[in-house]
């Protein structure tokens, strides 16, 4: 009732019915507005990235999966640094040996050392989640862009069409393709299909960011301005969408490092001449009953691997998303 | 509604036949004569090679096989896979155990998902929470095919829980183990789906009022905050079915259960493209159907979708 509530009268004046709970300021003891509303002057202003590096920079499990990433590109960069063993010099004699002095993890049936297998097979998967990423990211983002900005027909040609490729499973779309590119199956093609089929879900995660951002006061300003449409996508928009994007690229890294495994496991990935994990688990399977540890480090090198980028994924998420941050 | 199914299946119609198109034209645009593959490592003499090609309307125009395509594919004629079968005739007799794989692996994932999300979400940070996550974590990470080995060796030949394979004698119990490293996977997403959605609702106004007004906690929990948590779960079930079809493929060759994705196994494993392409292109309609019946699902469940 907002006759009961009236200002500018001394609280003896009101006529307040007496049952009745009420509350006003009182006139004598003003509140200090300037300390309720006054920034923090001690605290230099952030952008999104300080601020999310100051969230990340004390979470051990970024500084844990970053190191693992580290690594593992550090050994598919320059896998001789790890070991001295040819992963293609394999001699029947070794066939399953156990571990031996210079050979830490044994051997396989052929008799290749399994150690310097795993080391030499980082650089396949690497190689194809990061090419992958940035292939997806950089269609993705461009398409999605295109279509969140300018709206209208185009955004309805290329949503639909993002839609198509997008209707038909990842694993299943890679699995036609690679079997029927019988004679190029190698690290290009793999990626190339997974970002063929892989694109849509970052064009979308895009648009959606880009159609929030366009509708901001900033970019009428430069529209105002006078700044290109151009201009302002690549100098406005794309920057302040790109938070979301980064966040589904890191963990679509390990989904893509998988699916290479996948396809390299069902003989449609990666040639056999390629030493790569998902070949290797592969030739593992009938020696799992006898020979455990031709499977487990292969399988353990693809995991750890993955589950670094995932848990990147997650500390990115956090630290980006301050609506996903904990409470 | 009626407004909303309608416009939801005309929208269905683009999409599929751009799906079709799309899988049609990568595989026979891609270089590779399939008629000399054909003929193996010897070669075809160009007049055995012309009648194939006749023979499989590979002389018409790009469009015009495309159109024949179509048309087969409405008839239920599949063509014939390298072994000589009618792929129609491969797809029946195996579709009918994916589907119970599938809807096992479903309700696997779903209940458990759920379940422990649900209790993960409701004691954000707690031990049962954190031991979860790095659950999850390890799930998503491992890919299927070294979960299906692992589990294969230590239920079925250790510890002779469950058959190792499945062969002929398809039944629950012996479709247990398949379907629960099929499911395990996206029951790791579920449970951390659930479990942020949870959390997130947990502190939404309705439960604030809800609790305000003097309902139970349980009543609060089950009727308000599951509820609005669900919503989220259900699309991503409704898209979590493409990577169970693609999940099935290699669980079903570890467990060598006579399903679809046995059948794409071994057609991958001959280098039968053909099949390849026609059971491929089955798995995408039925994913682009069970999408579309997500959606009303999903419509029922939500009345902002259907007004929207």
């Amino acid at each position: 009732m907002p006759e009961n509530i009236p200002t500018g009268v001394s609280a003896a004046e009101r006529t307040v019915r007496p049952t009745q709970m009420h509350f006003f300021a009182q006139e004598d003891q003003p509140i200090a507005l300037a300390s309720v509303d006054a920034p923090k002057e001690d605290v230099p202003p952030t952008s999104l990235w300080k601020d999310a590096w100051n969230q990340v920079k004390v979470r051990p499990l970024f500084w844990v999966s970053a190191a693992l990433i580290l690594l593992v590109v550090l050994v598919a960069a320059f896998p001789q640094l790890f070991t001295s063993v040819d992963p293609r010099q394999c001699d029947l004699v070794d066939n399953y040996g156990p571990p031996s002095d210079g050979h830490p993890f044994g051997f396989t049936r052929q008799g290749c050392d399994i150690y310097s297998r795993v080391i030499y097979g980082a650089r396949a998967s690497v190689v194809v989640g990061l090419v992958t990423t940035i292939g997806v990211v950089v269609l993705g983002a461009i398409i999605g862009g295109i279509a969140g900005f300018y709206g209208r027909w185009v955004d309805s040609v290329l949503s639909r069409i993002g839609d198509i490729f997008f209707a038909i499973p990842l694993l299943l779309a890679a699995i036609v393709v690679m079997s029927v590119l019988s004679d190029d199956r190698n690290v290009w093609t793999v990626s190339g299909v997974l970002i063929i089929f892989g694109w849509p879900q970052i064009a979308r995660i895009t648009r959606g960011a880009v159609l929030t951002v366009r509708s901001s006061e900033f970019v009428t300003a430069s529209e105002a301005l006078g700044l290109s449409r151009p201009g302002i996508l690549a100098r406005h928009i794309m920057p302040n969408s790109i938070a979301p994007i980064i966040v589904i690229a890191t963990v679509s890294l390990g989904t893509f490092i998988v699916a290479e495994a996948t396809l390299s496991y069902l003989g449609i990935g990666l040639p056999p001449t390629t030493v790569s994990w998902g070949g290797d688990i592969s030739l593992a399977q009938s020696a799992i009953r006898t020979n455990a540890q031709v499977l487990f480090y292969p399988a353990g090198a693809l995991g750890l691997t993955v589950l670094s980028f995932m848990m990147m994924g997650d500390v990115v998420r956090d630290a980006l998303d301050p609506k996903a941050r904990k409470r | 509604m009626a407004w909303y199914v309608a416009r939801r299946v005309l929208q269905l119609i683009p999409v599929f036949l751009g799906a079709t198109l799309l899988i049609y034209s990568l595989v026979f645009l891609l270089p590779g004569d399939p008629i000399q593959a054909l003929g193996g490592e010897r070669g075809l003499s160009p007049a055995v090679a012309d009648q194939l090609r006749a023979h499989y309307n590979l002389d018409k125009p790009f469009i015009v096989q495309y159109l024949l395509y179509l048309k087969g594919l409405f008839s239920f004629d599949l063509g014939v896979s390298f072994s000589g079968r009618e792929v129609s005739d491969i797809i029946a007799q195996a579709f009918p155990t994916t589907l119970e794989l599938a809807v096992m692996a479903l309700i696997i994932e779903a209940v458990l998902g759920i379940g422990v999300g649900l209790i993960a979400g409701l004691r954000k940070g707690g031990i049962f929470d954190a031991t979860f996550l790095v659950v999850s974590l390890l799930v998503i990470a491992v890919p299927i095919f070294v979960i299906g080995f692992v589990a294969q060796f230590v239920f079925g030949v250790k510890l002779g829980w469950f058959p190792t394979t499945v062969g002929s004698d398809v039944s629950v119990y012996t479709l247990m183990l398949p379907a629960l490293v099929l499911g395990s996977v996206s029951f790791a997403y579920v449970m951390r789906l659930t479990r942020t959605t949870v959390a997130e609702n947990l502190s939404a106004d309705y439960v604030r009022t809800a609790t305000a007004k003097g309902l139970g906690r349980r009543r609060v929990i089950n009727v308000h905050v599951l509820r609005n948590s669900l919503i989220p779960v259900v699309t991503f079930l409704g898209v979590d079915l493409g990577a169970l079809m693609g999940g099935a493929i290699v669980t079903e060759g570890i467990f060598n259960v006579p399903g679809i994705g046995n059948a794409l196994y071994h057609a991958i494993k001959a280098q039968d493209s053909p099949s390849v392409v026609s059971i491929v292109t089955v798995l995408v309609i039925v994913f682009l159907l069970a999408n579309l019946l997500v959606d009303l699902l999903y419509a029922v469940l939500d009345p902002r979708i259907r007004y929207a």
